[in-house]
């Protein structure tokens, strides 16, 4: 690793100071993809403003129909939090499964979609739910806030502090787990409102996670498995790499929607 | 550089390290405690588990620094007063290791999975589990049955306290 140097934030205004006042500094959370990163010499930034700490990132609240997940949250915490699991059982199915309980002690929603890994797991949900990505700046729909691999309508100095969502009438995640990484080799979030279906894929887009429109519009007459008989999903814009081809993961699309469509209806 | 401090195994610990320096080798370089190996280096093999403020995490994919103020307990840490703990006595019992390079991280995951089902754990739940704890020798048979066998221990013994 290169030199760095570590500051640690005890507010949202210090955390910004300290960022602004760095060479080429980096916002870092639990560090689960930040700190590996910077291992293998592929992040070097000259300063780390740790956000751990900061007591308004923290909590999960669910009030009505209204989620609210603090950016600090660590992936064990929404897998545990009881109420959650019984509001939203999709989203404590899908951090359940991220990595692997180390990790989940560590790693939290915020610096999961900050960092937008095309395979990450929570973008999916988000854009399936047309959840809300609050900063210390502003809002930001889920729709708005992904824009490519890696890339997020985040500016520099800006601090995701929660996101929000409105409880669906249901939902599902099925993802195929690359056995090494546990990464999403193919996953999809599925959520039902009263308005329409929203389907969102992750781990087979070339530009990062996306909403799948054969999908939404062959379930929006019937949210059942079934509408999904016989579905193609184009394979021009999915990703090709060491671990699948792109043909190999539309179909795989087409499966994963099946199964979290299964799950989403118990 | 960075001033640290944190109580590790119960110890008040300080040091000056560079602000890059791992929580790991911190404890190893710095603290002499060896347990606590690095595998892979690539935060998956799961050798480096130490528990941080109770809970299980990877000690070579933070810094030292993030973890100052924490409480950190390594397998040096886990046996009480020359008695192993019920997690070590049953890797011993059940010969859940080989080489016995993975098995700091295995038992540190194996404690802390165990706090973490109070009301018991199956065979499935303790291979899930362990996804982020990788051995190269037993094909963890032998630590499945030994994490079974301690948290059987371990409910007995909180049912009989």
């Amino acid at each position: 690793m290169h030199q760095t140097t570590y500051h640690r934030a005890s507010s949202l205004s210090e955390a910004v100071k300290l960022l602004n006042d760095a060479d080429d500094g980096k916002y870092v959370a639990g560090g689960q993809t930040l700190i590996p990163t910077m291992k293998q010499r592929l992040a070097a930034p000259s300063d780390l403003v740790d956000l751990r700490h900061i007591a308004d990132l923290k909590g999960i609240e669910i009030s009505g129909d209204k989620v609210k997940i603090g950016a600090a949250a660590t992936h064990a915490e929404v897998a545990e939090d009881k109420a959650l699991a019984k509001a939203c059982p999709a989203i404590s199915h899908l951090a359940t499964h991220i990595g692997d309980p180390h990790v989940r002690h560590m790693g939290t929603i915020g610096g999961s979609i900050a960092n937008n890994d095309p395979a990450a797991d929570y973008p999916a949900a988000l854009l399936a739910l047309n959840a809300t990505v609050h900063t210390n700046k502003r809002e930001i729909s889920a729709d708005d806030f992904f824009v490519d691999l890696f890339e997020t309508a985040l500016e520099d100095d800006e601090i995701i502090t929660a996101v929000s969502f409105t409880l669906p009438e249901k939902a599902g995640y099925a993802k195929f787990p690359n056995p090494a990484s546990r990464y999403a080799l193919t996953g999809v979030f599925v959520a039902k409102r009263a308005d329409g279906v929203r389907a969102a894929v992750t781990g087979a887009g070339e530009n990062g996670v996306f909403r799948a429109d054969p999908i939404e519009q062959a379930l929006a007459s019937s949210f059942d498995a079934s509408a999904l008989d016989g579905i193609t999903i184009p394979a021009d814009s999915l990703m090709t790499d060491i671990h699948a081809s792109a043909e190999y993961r539309a179909n795989l699309v087409a499966v994963m929607a099946k199964r979290a469509v299964q799950a989403a209806n118990g | 550089m960075a001033e640290i401090s944190m109580t590790v195994n119960g110890r008040k610990v300080t040091g000056t390290v560079e602000d890059r320096t791992l929580l790991v080798h911190f404890l190893r370089e710095n603290q002499g405690l060896t347990g606590t190996h690095v595998g892979c280096d690539t935060s998956q093999c799961g050798a480096c588990v130490v528990h941080l403020d109770g809970k299980a995490v990877k000690s070579c994919s933070m810094l030292a620094a993030q973890a100052s103020g924490s409480d950190v307990l390594t397998i040096e840490g886990l046996a009480e007063g020359g008695e192993l703990h019920p997690v070590q006595a049953a890797f011993k019992e059940h010969h859940g290791l080989q080489c016995g390079f993975c098995t700091p991280g295995m038992i540190m995951a194996a404690a802390d999975m165990i706090r973490r089902h109070p009301q018991g754990l199956d065979e499935k739940t303790v291979r899930a589990e362990l996804e982020g704890n990788i051995c190269r020798c037993t094909g963890y048979h032998n630590i499945v049955k030994a994490v079974l066998a301690a948290s059987e221990a371990m409910s007995g013994k909180a049912k009989a306290a």
